[in-house]
């Protein structure tokens, strides 16, 4: 175990050993450092998300890293999914503090288990192997169920803690027979070996085992019908830990998704890739149609990140994984800043989440109207928002690879779409207002509000530069 | 060490391997059967741990007694006897839970039908690999025992996988302790400190009674 390929590893020690740290601190010294422990959670997720962004810097597009026994194999790739899941965990940590101690949940076990969920998913992104794979996929799981319930004192949020965990122990389940079976038919467990047996000999029986992988991966990144957990999970999750749900493991399982797909089982790709434009339409479909008789925010919003999935997964499905990554780069934007919007309203120490309590909320507080009229906008997909030239990108990629059935299906989903963010619009803008906020004392909530719907507008001066990226860091993924 | 398999194939009548893995999976099967469809819940568990040693003796015919251990010390000794633990404390009437099994009945059994249906359809299409229907094992390249085999790549090769799976149960413990600790606040602790700097003097006080008069 030489130091240069222990060096692949670094961002996950570095993770592993902060989360540590901080938990001993926080064993030690109780909840009164709850504060500083967060804070010091998100610099280190910003830290190792800068250092990641210098090693990018400058590197031939073809760099790759074998880690060590070759379990882990780092290239562009899976540093730029990690840059992106790094980024985004600090951003919805920063979003937690406020919610969490209103609710009197404010303990530093938040930010640690934050820090593993992270550390997790950093590990199945490097993964080469499945037995990393699924150690990395587990232990981020493991991290999401305790999140999911952590407001152990609501019903709500232990159901919905329940509801993930079963369920995610059965996607666990699934992944671990198709990862056994692909053993079984291959001989190996190593990403490079299984892609050299398959391109000998095809057989049957690992693709029956992609299959049972394939089926778990979609879980969860919640394509449909793998769905069913989603509104229920984001319901009933504390907002901040919804808004968490609804970004980060999302970028993760997609960057394990491309890396399963175009890594092992790119021999095979004839005989999956008929399959992703199917689940993509069902998918855009159903978060398009479903949503429109929520009447919860965050239900809402479950069904919307659905939809979004299925245009995401459209990219995929065009054989295009740079439309995924930008896709995905700027939902995170809008949807962090939609998050942000929802927890700043609460009455009377009370959250809302229900969309007639946005009523009025042009005349009380415009600038925050304002803010949220731009991320619906830019969810909806209207020009010259940034979210219009995503799904363009999309909808291009998807013309180019014939699938013109495709992206008239995603042309018609993101019109339904467009019905319950334009909803969100008119009550905010058109209804009468009921009563006062509190007063928004959160400048953490009121920043990211501000700079995601800035982003939204400037996004357009943006989208190029992380195509660019997008274009460098699948080079070696499909090659 | 040799293998157990290797015992019983050498052992006079080579029949009795065989025999005993009827024995077990005939076993094996009605335990599963059981586990569903016993009335009792407690049974069911009771049930469930028969299974399971009747899987350990399968894997030790295999000549797998690492796993068929792990089995044993880990299902028997761990999952089962937390399963007996929830069935005995959470208060279910299982009679209520059945009772959706006769009006659900059909959509199961379509369900089963059609996998049913796809096992057979795939089993119709399979082209079997040379050798696999003699019952080809993998080949064994050394003689030393599977448990000696796992001892000998678990730390070396399989060192960041392992450390990993500390990381996990680690998340585990963490979990675990978020979701129930809580801080007790009337506990009444021994003060060892106090107790030993007490004196006679400050507690004790001597009062001289008269008789007939009390205190």
């Amino acid at each position: 175990m030489d130091l240069l390929s222990l060096s692949t590893l670094l961002p996950e020690i570095t993770l592993t050993l902060a989360a540590l740290l901080l938990l001993m601190v926080g064993v030690f010294m109780g909840d009164r450092v709850t504060n500083a422990v967060t804070q010091f959670a998100v610099l280190a997720l910003l830290l190792v998300a800068a250092a990641l962004g210098a090693t990018m810097w400058g590197v031939e597009a073809d760099f790759h890293l074998t880690g060590p026994q070759g379990f882990v194999d780092v290239s562009l790739f899976t540093s730029l999914i990690k840059l992106m899941v790094l980024i985004t965990a600090a951003g919805a940590l920063l979003l937690a503090t406020g919610y969490l101690r209103r609710e009197e949940i404010y303990k530093p076990e938040y930010a640690v288990l934050v820090l593993l969920a992270v550390t997790g998913m950093c590990l199945m992104l490097s993964a080469s192997n499945f037995l990393m794979l699924y150690m990395g996929l587990e232990m981020q799981s493991l991290c999401l169920y305790v999140l999911a319930a952590f407001r152990r004192d609501a019903t709500r949020a232990t159901e919905a803690g329940l509801k993930y965990f079963v369920l995610g122990a059965l996607a666990s389940g699934l992944l671990l027979y198709g990862i056994s079976l692909v053993y079984g038919f291959t001989g190996s467990l190593s990403f490079a070996e299984v892609a050299t047996a398959l391109s000998q000999d095809s057989s049957r029986g690992a693709l029956v085992g992609f299959g049972f992988i394939l089926v778990a991966l979609l879980f969860k990144v919640s394509v449909a019908p793998f769905h069913m957990w989603v509104p229920d999970v984001y319901e009933g999750a504390p907002t901040p830990v919804t808004a968490f749900f609804s970004v980060v493991p999302k970028i993760a399982a997609f960057g394990l998704l491309m890396k399963v797909c175009y890594g092992p089982f790119a021999p095979l790709q004839d005989k999956w890739l008929w399959l992703l434009p199917v689940l993509a339409a069902i998918t855009m479909l159903w978060g398009a149609i479903a949503a429109i008789g929520q009447t919860n925010l965050k239900r809402l919003l479950a069904y919307s990140s659905i939809g979004h999935v299925g245009f995401a997964l459209m990219g995929l499905a065009a054989n295009d994984p740079r439309s995924v990554i930008v896709y995905l780069a700027f939902y995170a934007v809008m949807s962090l800043g939609v998050f942000a919007v929802l927890l700043l309203m609460h009455r009377d120490e009370r959250m809302l989440e229900t969309i007639d309590d946005l009523a009025g909320l042009s005349r009380v507080h415009p600038g925050l109207a304002a803010a949220m009229a731009i991320l619906m906008f830019s969810m909806a997909g209207i020009p010259p928002l940034v979210g219009f030239f995503t799904k363009l990108y999309v909808f291009v990629a998807a013309v180019q690879a014939d699938l013109i059935w495709l992206a008239v299906i995603g042309a018609v989903a993101s019109v339904v779409g467009a019905y319950y963010y334009l909803n969100v619009i008119k009550v905010m803008y058109f209804d009468e207002p009921v009563a006062k906020y509190d007063r928004f004392t959160d400048g953490n909530l009121t920043g990211t509000v501000t700079a995601m719907a800035v982003l939204s507008v400037a996004g357009l001066l943006l989208i190029a530069p992380v195509v660019m990226l997008a274009q460098y860091a699948v080079h070696l993924l499909k090659p | 060490m040799e293998t157990f398999l290797a015992y019983l194939n050498e052992a006079p009548g080579t029949v009795l391997p065989g025999l005993m893995f009827y024995v077990l999976a005939i076993v094996l099967l009605y335990a599963g059967v059981m586990v569903i469809t016993a009335r009792n819940p407690v049974h069911s568990v009771l049930f469930l741990i028969l299974a399971f040693f009747n899987a350990a003796g399968l894997f030790l015919l295999l000549g797998a007694e690492f796993i068929a251990m792990l089995l044993v010390i880990v299902y028997v000794g761990a999952v089962a006897v937390l399963f007996l633990f929830v069935v005995m404390m959470l208060d279910i009437d299982f009679e209520q839970l059945r009772k959706g099994f006769v009006r659900n009945l059909p959509l199961g059994l379509l369900a089963g039908v059609v996998l049913a249906a796809q096992g057979i359809m795939f089993a119709i299409s399979w082209s079997f690999a040379e050798g696999a229907k003699e019952g080809k094992g993998p080949t064994v390249l050394s003689s030393a025992t599977n448990t000696e085999q796992i001892g000998q790549v678990l730390y070396t090769h399989y060192m960041l996988p392992f450390q990993v799976a500390g990381l996990v149960l680690l998340v585990a413990m963490i979990g675990a302790i978020v979701l129930t600790h809580r801080g007790n606040t009337g506990v009444k602790r021994q003060k060892v400190a106090a107790q030993n700097s007490r004196r006679p003097a400050d507690v004790l006080k001597l009062n001289s009674v008269n008789p007939g008069e009390g205190v």
